[in-house]
């Protein structure tokens, strides 16, 4: 065997080596799937469709439903979007087009590091700090002036949903503004340069110009932020005072998805408890596979119309 | 675009940067006080024991976190000696090899989606896999759960590293008879090191204080990780287990692990930006 064909087949091999690395991706998303689904047979022999929808958890009487951390999942994302989308698109852009650039270097740099604090810290700080601000001071001022919706209702405990929520928003806060940061700073300069150029105020510039020049950008970083309050685990274990009950009050306790798994995976005696558990955990799955896909097709149809308007 | 008057454009201007300043500050206040915070209590519970003793009983004073400390190294070893190379040698592949095949689409999608897949469902996974074959808890299932959470970090840091490669440097490479194997690892990674090197650094402080996927794994232990076929002590599941406990003390220890674990990522990450921006300014200006 001559020295070319040795080397070609060394070539070939480490070709076929890095391909079947690549192929692990594929193989562990499988693999996860399949766990999941092999897992919560039971549950779902047991209890069909109506687990999806029931709100009765009741571990001693073997009665489980996702209702509940369905929805605490649903309100807490929802309540962490409200807030976090805004304000981080506000704090990007006043980095990048109002602050003073050393203003913004110190500032930017200080929430990229804030996205690289691990989540358990949020709940740490969630549970002894702001979980006491709550309760003595926003939740009380809130049913003073707001009392009258249920929303506002109960009594301030300072765990609860609505802390959960703003503790998500911190949360994803800096990853939104990081990302929303970059692709604004990626705008051609000229673009802005011919807005003013033609007598725009600094805020129709960004809002007619580099907002839309840069959406599908914002777009990919507003969903990076919905999947991560999605699936967030620690943080929320931690303030949201896990109780499967589903209230119209955001003071009240609730739970996620994620949160159950969190506190009640291990102490899952019973067969049936543990399966309907793998089945939550399906379900928070199959959530995160299917905003993904969405986001990832709604970005690139995004990217083939902007393509073909050119 | 509707007509305004002038004063109407300039109100609105004007208001959009009364409304900035105050929600910016607002944001970088609040983030602010988490650090704080974590300083100042963390720092009281930081004393030798704390890095030299095992834990003691509930309600006793005194003892430390040693266990947790190395159980956490060792995972995180762990974890970066599996995940590394495999999320090294994909991303060969997709920016030297399959760059626009079938398999390389396919492969860049589903890694989205698992860098998106929560934690914790990566921790049931490995439960799963692992913990329920086996029949018990161990490290080795907790590093296996931290290599899957950094296997996707690197494959696409990786990708993209290898791409900033001018594909000038392989032509060269191969023109002098290089096989791909030898031009890919000895020419296009030492171009791509720093980058590389920064990029898995990242990926292991992102890894090193998760919590959720530890809880079903490596669950936690009070005694030193004799090996780690066992339940492994480690930092973050006694954040959790500390925190929550009704004993001072403990808690008190939980947010000094949480400072170490804080200081620790941090470092990190303040190192590795700081080489990569270095990295950036410089990139291929020839």
């Amino acid at each position: 065997m001559n020295e070319t064909t040795r080397q070609r087949r060394v070539d070939r091999a480490f070709r076929i080596l890095t391909a079947s690395c690549a192929l692990v991706v594929i193989v562990l998303m499988g693999g996860i799937l399949f766990e999941l689904l092999r897992n919560s047979g039971m549950s779902m022999k047991e209890f069909g469709f109506g687990f999806l929808t029931s709100d009765a958890w009741n571990p001693g009487a073997g009665e489980f439903g996702a209702a509940s951390s369905i929805f605490g999942t649903v309100v807490s994302t929802a309540i962490a979007m409200l807030l976090a989308v805004p304000l981080s698109l506000i704090i990007a852009i006043y980095l990048v087009e109002v602050a003073h650039p050393r203003v913004s270097k110190i500032v930017g740099g200080g929430i990229e590091l804030l996205a690289a604090v691990p989540s358990i810290i949020y709940g740490m700080w969630g549970l002894f700090v702001f979980a006491a601000l709550m309760q003595e001071h926003v939740q009380p001022w809130l049913g003073r002036w707001f009392g009258f919706l249920p929303l506002f209702q109960g009594p301030p405990m300072g765990i609860g949903m609505l802390t959960a929520g703003l503790i998500l928003t911190l949360m994803v806060l800096p990853f939104i503004t990081a990302v929303t940061r970059d692709v604004l700073q990626m705008v051609p300069p000229v673009l802005k340069e011919s807005a003013h150029g033609v007598g725009a105020t600094m805020w129709e510039a960004t809002r007619h110009i580099a907002l839309k020049y840069g959406r599908r950008g914002i777009v990919g970083a507003v969903f990076l932020g919905f999947g991560r309050a999605l699936g967030e685990t620690m943080a929320v274990t931690f303030v949201i005072g896990n109780s499967h009950r589903i209230s119209s009050s955001l003071f009240d306790a609730g739970n996620t998805i994620a949160s159950s798994l969190a506190n009640e995976f291990n102490e899952a005696s019973e067969p049936i408890y543990l399966s309907s558990l793998f089945e939550l955990a399906l379900v928070l799955f199959g959530l995160t596979l299917l905003f993904q896909t969405l986001a990832h097709f709604w970005v690139s149809r995004m990217q083939r119309q902007e393509a073909g308007s050119r | 675009m509707r007509l305004r008057s002038r004063t109407q454009r300039k109100v609105a201007d004007r208001a959009a940067r009364v409304v900035m300043v105050p929600a910016a500050l607002a944001g970088i206040a609040v983030l602010a006080w988490i650090l704080w915070e974590v300083i100042s209590r963390g720092a009281g519970a930081l004393n030798l024991d704390f890095f030299t003793q095992l834990p003691t009983p509930p309600g006793m004073e005194g003892g430390g976190l040693a266990n947790a400390i190395l159980g956490t190294l060792l995972m995180t070893v762990l974890a970066t000696v599996i995940g590394t190379p495999v999320g090294l040698m994909a991303g060969i592949y997709l920016a030297e090899f399959g760059t626009t095949s079938r398999l390389a689409t396919a492969v860049r999608f589903t890694t989205n989606l698992l860098m998106g897949t929560p934690s914790i469902i990566v921790g049931i996974f490995v439960y799963a896999l692992i913990v329920l074959r086996t029949g018990h808890f161990s490290g080795w299932a907790g590093g296996v759960a931290l290599a899957i959470l950094m296997l996707p970090v690197v494959l696409r840091t990786t990708e993209d590293m290898l791409n900033l490669v001018p594909d000038e440097l392989r032509e060269s490479a191969l023109a002098l008879g290089a096989p791909r194997w030898r031009a890919t690892l000895t020419v296009v990674f030492r171009a791509a090191k720093t980058g590389l090197v920064t990029g898995i650094l990242l990926a292991v402080a992102r890894v090193s204080g998760e919590t959720a996927p530890l809880l079903f794994t490596a669950l936690n232990s009070f005694y030193w990780p004799e090996t780690i076929s066992e339940p492994t002590a480690n930092l973050t599941v006694t954040i959790f287990n500390y925190a929550m406990s009704p004993y001072a003390d403990w808690q008190q220890k939980a947010w000094g692990a949480s400072l170490l674990i804080t200081v620790g990522i941090l470092i990190v990450t303040v190192l590795s930006r700081f080489t990569l921006r270095d990295r950036k300014s410089r990139t291929w200006s020839r």
